[in-house]
């Protein structure tokens, strides 16, 4: 059955979101209670988010999760009852378990898995000492409770009647009901009404025997065996009645009316229920005043629709509350729809000016506005707060630094700043790079650390914010900084820059993101192949964000990561040479200067430009595209801030600034780096889009190269 | 005498370039459209035009005449972008080819068609699937996923390098050179 199948898989594509949102959630929990033990808080959450897991996993039929999960659940079922203390060492199994069950959930594992949730499962056992185990016959005094946890299956809640009807003689055989009571409260959320009109009038009354009887609603996942259990010993001498009411999959909050609950429990019978109906009044108050059933029957009865209305009223709050769980892919084609939409909207514009009709301007406009209001809201559904990948970044740091003996604090500043989803996926391994890179060359031991005046403990500190179009995402340590000599030694070694060529400050620093340079030593497990922060480079580069650099010898590093908002459509000022358009990053642009032509005589095609004293290189575009022509009496100089340097493009004219829907050149291009992207006018063409960090790599290269030709 | 793996008899759409007429399967071809701006993108071989507007996305346009060693297309009224899906790997991109004209869709029976001869015809023979005939004239049906296949198209990538702006080097061939001299660094 295909569509069946179809289905089962989209129920699993479902729960692997759900699970993998829970499975970080539950590393940023474990890892705040490592310095927060005590946060009983914390400890409920985790063990929600193992129990979710559990539960949906159940459903999914994801059997070998289950499992392991209920395990972990049953030892946090025991910290959380205080039972256990929390210590490094449970914190670190615990994280080991999170990735064994990421790897059960992505199915990449195989059957490592299951030996290694073995080994977890033994170790914790090793560790907890109390820890209940489904195999073992001993029975704990009080071992009900942990005996039915142990249970494997019947997962789901369910609400369950039950009518507790004691022995008269239950005191003379020494069972106190107010522990079995606790016992079965114990299981679950529980509402216990005593009913007390079997007692009899005072001079009737014994005074050691047990008038009363009890009601409860229950509701538990632990199956009707737990709840047999709790009766075990007085089961044959007392009534006992244990009823479903209610599976948890109904969703409407109406639940029975008050006479067919007490129909159906048998406190009263068919008969008395049609003639109390018969007078179309308050059903209950009828029946208890005309003696029919008895004020404590009803009250229960009452109770039980209270209660179930209740749970089902908390339930569907908490599925209306909760967000809409929607594939990213869908977010995508609406951002591509919109994007259409605000293409289409340019020429509408375009159109209504050359027409000179008012009333067009005007529906031009409207339409603007609206179209810039979706895009916003667009591009604002599919931003989240990039302090989800943190947690991964927070485990990061825990582990290199207890690896290399090392002791780190990871601070963290700015995590709501809200994000794009496509950029923050992006941006998770670069930014793990550097922060291996900052533990494993910036931090000195801790030891080092004293003897230089410094607190033992490193810093790494994450800092991220808004700034325009941009999100800076700063990662600053306080450890002892680069060492731009020997960065410079080996930029040699490689030929990364000829021996005789200065090279000063930011751009020393900026060589570290050339492929295969490492100042360390030797190659360690964690750095110094000199590949990382090549990784780093292209991965923003990929963004159309930059890098830089920053260190103070002995006092540290500073590496600020700038990337635009967002990937679909940005900002861009339209340029123009001879009659082709291009687009650059609006993100980039410092200023527009004219340069005229008498200013370039005499620099001997240098290229440089003096703008208010300041002397700034630009790039000759036309040039260097190979596009003919003569340039125009006066031409436009961009001033970019590339790569933390001002540098200059030289175009004919500014048009001037335009919503860049950016679209893919395709795989045909996928060599042309110069070239980020394309993006469709107004009229209906195509203008390119600037990678303005490229052309001037490209540039530099050609530069050397020029030298050395004019050398021959 | 067949072509090994042209069994049916299928639809070509028939073209020109220059004197000669070609064919593709119809399988093939998208859409035809009429000849609009294209975007030059520096920097690129000159068979690569440059990019259009298709409805939304952006679609890399090459003038198969220079591709198969003919002088450049000049524009005319007939000129027409041949919009084609071609398989590269696992990869389907979608390109569009500068056409003098387009004329017509026939059938093609795998009887009436032969293998492509070995000399004689002045082009790259692996870019031909066979030869046709149709009213006692010869059509040459294209392999356009081999005429663009990976080889050619990172052939063309290869050939990229931002010209040198220090004037002179300004024909192709010379520019050629020193590219290639740049790829030897």
């Amino acid at each position: 059955m295909a569509g069946f199948e179809g289905f089962e898989d989209r129920h699993k594509e479902v729960f692997r979101e759900e699970a993998r949102e829970l499975l970080s959630e539950l590393e940023g929990s474990l890892l705040e209670l490592e310095e927060d033990p005590e946060n009983t808080e914390l400890i409920e959450r985790i063990f929600r988010a193992m129990h979710t897991i559990k539960g949906s996993g159940a459903m999914a039929g994801f059997d070998e999760i289950v499992s392991f999960t209920h395990e972990l659940e049953t030892a946090f079922d025991l910290v959380r009852d205080k039972k256990v203390p929390v210590t490094k060492e449970l914190i670190g199994i615990t994280l080991t378990s999170r990735d064994i069950l990421r790897d059960m959930l992505e199915g990449t594992a195989g059957s490592s898995a299951g030996q290694a949730a073995q080994e977890i499962i033994s170790n914790l056992k090793h560790i907890i000492p109390e820890f209940p185990c489904s195999g073992s016959k001993k029975v704990q005094p009080h071992g009900i409770n942990e005996k039915a946890l142990c249970l494997p299956g019947e997962e789901k809640a369910l609400t369950y009647r039950i009518r507790f009807r004691p022995n008269q003689d239950i005191f003379k055989i020494g069972t106190n009901p107010s522990f079995l009571i606790d016992e079965l409260r114990a299981l679950g959320d529980c509402m216990v009404i005593a009913q007390i009109d079997s007692i009899p009038v005072l001079s009737e009354f014994d005074f050691e025997a047990c008038y009363l009887y009890w009601d409860f609603i229950l509701t538990t996942s632990h199956g009707v065996n737990a709840i047999k259990d709790v009766f075990i010993f007085v089961e044959n001498s007392s009534e006992l009645k244990i009823e479903v009411i209610d599976d948890g999959l109904s969703q409407s909050p109406d639940y029975k009316k008050i006479g067919e609950i007490l129909l159906e429990k048998g406190d009263v019978s068919a008969e008395d229920l049609r003639k109390a109906l018969r007078q179309r009044r308050n059903i209950g108050s009828i029946m208890v005043e005309s003696g029919l059933v008895e004020q404590g029957k009803l009250t229960s009865a009452l109770a039980e629709q209270q209660y179930i209305r209740e749970k089902r009223k908390q339930f569907k709050e908490a599925e209306a509350a909760a967000s809409v769980r929607v594939p990213s892919r869908k977010l995508d084609v609406l951002a591509d729809l919109v994007g259409e939409l605000v293409t289409l909207q340019a020429r509408l514009n375009q159109f209504s000016l050359t027409e000179n009709d008012s009333e067009l301007v005007a529906i031009a406009e409207g339409v603007e506005r609206l179209t810039d209001d979706l895009r916003e809201n667009i591009m604002s559904v599919r931003l989240i707060p990039i302090s989800t990948v943190f947690s991964k970044l927070k485990r990061v740091v825990r582990d290199l630094s207890s690896e290399l003996g090392k002791e780190i604090e990871l601070e963290i500043e700015g995590g709501e700043t809200e994000l794009d989803k496509s950029l923050i996926e992006k941006i998770s391994d670069p930014l793990m790079h550097i922060i291996r890179n900052s533990i494993d060359h910036g931090i000195e031991p801790p030891a080092g650390r004293e003897a230089l005046g410094k607190p033992r403990k490193g810093t790494i500190i994450l800092h991220v914010f808004h700034s325009g179009a941009s999100v800076l995402i700063q990662v600053r340590d306080d450890g002892k900084g680069l060492d731009a000599e020997a960065i410079r030694t080996k930029a040699i070694d490689k030929g990364l820059i000829p021996p005789g060529v200065e090279i000063e400050g930011k751009d020393i620093y900026q060589l570290i993101f050339a492929s295969g340079l490492s100042t360390a030593n030797e190659v360690t497990k964690i750095s110094g192949r000199g590949v990382g922060m090549d990784v780093v480079r292209k991965n923003i580069d990929a963004l159309r964000g930059t890098v830089e650099v920053e260190s103070w010898k002995g006092k540290g590093t500073c590496v600020t990561i700038r990337v635009p908002l967002t990937l679909a459509i940005i900002d861009g000022l339209l340029v123009k040479i001879a009659d082709d358009h291009f687009v650059i990053p609006l993100s980039i642009v410092e200023e527009c200067v004219e340069l005229t032509r008498s200013e370039t005589v005499g620099t001997n095609s240098r290229h440089i430009a003096n703008v208010r004293g300041e002397i700034i290189p630009y790039i000759d575009l036309r040039d260097i595209f190979g596009i003919g022509g003569t340039p125009p009496e006066i031409e436009q100089i961009v001033i970019t801030q590339t790569d933390g340097r001002k540098v200059g493009f030289l175009v004919d004219s500014v048009v001037g600034e335009t919503q860049t829907v950016i679209k893919a050149l395709g795989s045909t291009f996928k060599k042309v780096d110069w070239i980020s992207g394309a993006t469709i006018l107004g009229d209906g063409t195509v203008a390119l889009i600037i990678a303005a960090s490229h052309i001037m790599k490209l540039w530099e290269e050609q530069g050397a190269q020029r030298t050395a030709c004019k050398a021959e | 005498m067949s072509v090994p793996g042209i069994t049916h008899t299928s639809q070509y759409l028939t073209f020109r370039l220059g004197d000669e007429v070609f064919a593709l399967d119809i399988i093939q071809v998208r859409e035809v459209l009429d000849y609009t701006t294209l975007t030059k993108v520096p920097c690129t071989p000159d068979f690569m035009c440059g990019v259009i507007n298709l409805r939304g996305s952006v679609v890399p346009v090459v003038d198969m005449r220079l591709k198969f060693g003919m002088p450049k297309t000049e524009k005319t009224v007939s000129t027409c972008i041949i919009i084609v899906e071609i398989k590269t790997g696992d990869e389907h991109i979608i390109i569009g080819a500068l056409a003098d004209s387009v004329q017509e869709v026939i059938d093609l029976d795998p009887g009436g068609i032969e293998p492509p001869p070995r000399i004689g015809n002045g082009l790259k023979v692996d870019f031909i699937k066979g030869m046709g005939k149709r009213n006692e004239k010869f059509l040459i049906i294209l392999d356009i996923d081999r005429a663009f296949s990976d080889k050619e198209l990172s052939e063309m990538e290869t050939d990229f390098g931002i010209g040198i702006p220090s004037g002179g080097a300004e024909e192709s061939g010379n520019k050629k050179a020193v590219h290639g001299d740049l790829a030897g660094q």
